[in-house]
């Protein structure tokens, strides 16, 4: 590494972060701001705060949100580990190319495109719109994040392991509860906490599979901002934003910590072999 | 010293004993993997309590032939048999088998005890008989003091004897040893390789070891299959496979040898002569059982150890004489190697024990150098 820092390095970084984090900043910063008025600064306060609790209705879609961050991010986890095994284990089966494709192309499907199929899909079978139709929504969007997860962590996973637990009489399933699954546990909760800060934060799908009584928060904070930000919505976005970060930093800790054990037992074994 | 533990090993020689019904069985065993034939209508008795090598270098098939005994692969044809059942359809979790693997396997989630422990729970034994199975497991491979560890707080050679017990913990009627000792240094693995023959004959269990060093194969085993192409080459003891080698590969594969290629010109009293024109020499060699005709492609193969090199040119006219002219030595401590230039250009090894203490031996580089042989000790193959 060179030493002294160039100042175009320098620059990068600055105009960098400055695009990525000074409008979140200023959104922080206003959540603590004692005026009503969301520009001018009237001083330190916390009274949003205390306001946001006392607010039926942002607590009712904050109650929501977190049912259907937990149910559909429970849901995408099985499922998303369900393909991932799939695709781990099967690596030669006709249309194996044609299928993982098909498991990570809602990676990058545009949510709208992902939004409108699933609402014309609870029309043409006659699926209430409201909070169920929500939780399906998210775990169609997040099950695929966690199949890419949980499938990284497979790959490192030694075969004869379980081949080894089959030989001394395990059967199969009891195999994986007792053998695969602790062993990519790692990757599965990161994959969990990926769904759920993914279903936490959407607002275009959950916009179109709501219902009455199923507003989610993003949806309540949109809506509020159509008629004016006020001192409240930052207060309740920067919970967000603070509850989406720890869920991100948990889930990239859990991912690389494995990564890091892996890598000092492997020393271990060159040193002691 | 070293002193002497286990049992006295008897002459054990079950597959001589036509009265006896084989262990295991492998009847016309073919395994296709798509277009690749791993195993090629393969038929192969393995007897109780026998310690048998499959032996072949990778790819030959051997560890394809072991992972359809423990049921992680199915035949494509053939059955496979142990003690009279037909083990198609069984499950590897229903199988009377049990492996160590190559790569150990150890559950690292697990200590060692947990992973001793693991087969027997599966049984559904009582708690208080895992314990004194699993305590006398750790002692048999002298691990108590490290039951409570985790894998990966274990040397290598540990981890080496907790697959062992692992794989021994149930008593499994045969065990399956694929690669063993692979990742240790030379000398752990020789020494493991006797603690292995003792713990066999302790248990009394059959083994079956899969491996592609044939210094390993040679000293655990009882009988060895040499394996090529998915087709067994030889089945033998060791030593009738280092000294009658079916063929060029088990001659070739199976220690050092010279191979010196001629023309049948006589066959008399079991004896052919064989004209080698590239070295210019006439070599005599007992034909064994198979028939030679006058005329045939041959080959004599003679190993190393059995060359005599001498300095002094042997009466003119006799048979079995090279000469040649001292292209290479190499010391080893206990034997020297030496590699000798023949008329025709072809190199011919001859190791010397070391028998005196000798800075300079009488023999060395650029000398003329006759290589001499008693009539039986090389073997002819034929092409």
């Amino acid at each position: 590494m060179n030493k002294t820092t160039s100042w175009f390095n320098v620059t990068s970084l600055v105009v960098g972060f400055a695009f990525l984090y000074v409008p979140i900043l200023i959104l922080v910063v206003y959540s603590f701001n004692a005026s009503k008025l969301v520009t001018i600064w009237g001083g330190f306060s916390t009274r949003w705060y205390v306001e946001l609790v006392h607010d039926q209705a942002i607590m009712d879609a904050a109650w929501v949100t977190m049912r259907v961050g937990i149910l559909s991010a429970s849901f995408a986890t099985v499922l998303g580990t369900m393909a991932a095994l799939v695709l781990d284990r099967y690596r030669k089966f006709h249309g194996r190319a044609l299928f993982s494709g098909m498991v990570y192309a809602p990676l990058v499907m545009p949510e709208v495109i992902t939004g409108l199929s699933l609402l014309l899909l609870f029309v043409a079978i006659g699926f209430d719109r409201g909070f169920w139709a929500v939780v399906i929504a998210h775990t169609t969007l997040t099950m695929c994040f966690v199949a890419v997860v949980v499938q990284s962590r497979l790959v490192t996973l030694d075969r004869s392991l379980e081949e080894a637990a089959l030989d001394l009489g395990c059967p199969p399933v009891k195999t994986f509860f007792l053998i695969t699954l602790p062993l990519i546990l790692p990757g599965v909760v990161a994959g969990w906490m990926l769904a759920f800060t993914l279903s936490l934060d959407d607002l275009v799908i959950a916009s179109f599979s709501t219902g009455p009584g199923a507003t989610t928060l993003p949806i309540k904070i949109y809506s509020m901002v159509r008629l004016g930000v006020t001192p409240e919505i930052n207060a309740i976005s920067t919970i967000l934003i603070s509850v989406i970060a720890v869920g991100v930093i948990v889930a990239s800790v859990l991912s690389h910590r494995s990564q890091v054990e892996k890598e000092k037992a492997e020393r271990a074994v060159f040193l002691g072999g | 010293m070293i002193e002497a533990v286990g049992p006295i090993k008897r002459k054990f020689a079950p597959w001589n004993d036509p009265t006896l019904k084989p262990f295991i069985r492998f009847e016309n065993v073919t395994k296709r993997f798509g277009d690749f034939t791993a195993v090629d209508n393969l038929t192969l008795d393995i007897y109780e309590r026998e310690f048998f090598a499959l032996l072949g270098p990778s790819g030959c098939g051997k560890t394809t032939l072991m992972r359809m005994l423990a049921g992680f692969e199915q035949p494509t044809e053939g059955r496979i048999l142990l003690d009279g059942k037909d083990l198609s359809g069984i499950p590897p979790y229903k199988r009377p088998a049990n492996m160590m693997f190559q790569s150990y396997a150890l559950f690292p989630h697990m200590t060692v005890e947990g992973n001793i422990a693991f087969g027997l729970k599966q049984e559904g034994m009582d708690t208080a008989d895992i314990n004194t199975r699993v305590a006398e497991m750790l002692e048999l491979v002298k691990l108590e003091k490290f039951a409570k560890r985790r894998p990966h707080q274990l040397s290598g050679g540990q981890r080496q004897r907790v697959a062992l017990a692992r794989s021994l913990a149930k008593r499994p009627k045969v065990l399956l040893l694929d690669e063993p000792l692979g990742a240790l240094d030379k000398k752990l693995r020789e020494e493991t390789q006797f603690e292995l023959m003792d713990i066999q004959v302790e248990l009394g269990m059959t083994f079956l070891i899969v491996t592609h060093d044939q210094e390993e194969a040679m000293t655990v085993s009882d009988r060895i299959a040499v394996m090529n192409h998915g087709v067994i080459a030889q089945i033998g003891t060791a030593s009738e496979i280092y000294e009658q080698p079916a063929s060029r590969y088990v001659a070739d594969f199976v220690g050092d040898i010279n191979l010196i290629d001629g023309t049948v010109s006589a066959v008399e009293n079991g004896v052919a002569t064989l004209r080698c024109a590239g070295v210019d020499a006439t070599i005599q060699a007992e034909t064994g059982k198979g028939e030679v005709a006058v005329g045939a492609e041959a080959g004599f193969a003679i190993r190393p150890e059995k060359v005599h090199i001498s300095l002094e040119a042997p009466p003119a006219g006799a048979p079995n004489v090279l000469a040649g002219e001292v292209w290479d030595i190499g010391y080893l401590g206990d034997i020297s190697v030496y590699r000798v230039r023949l008329a025709g250009g072809s190199i011919v090894k001859a190791t010397v024990a070391n028998l005196t203490r000798m800075v300079e031996r009488p023999i060395t580089w650029e000398d003329k150098v006759f290589l001499t042989w008693p009539a039986d000790a090389g073997v002819l193959l034929l092409k």
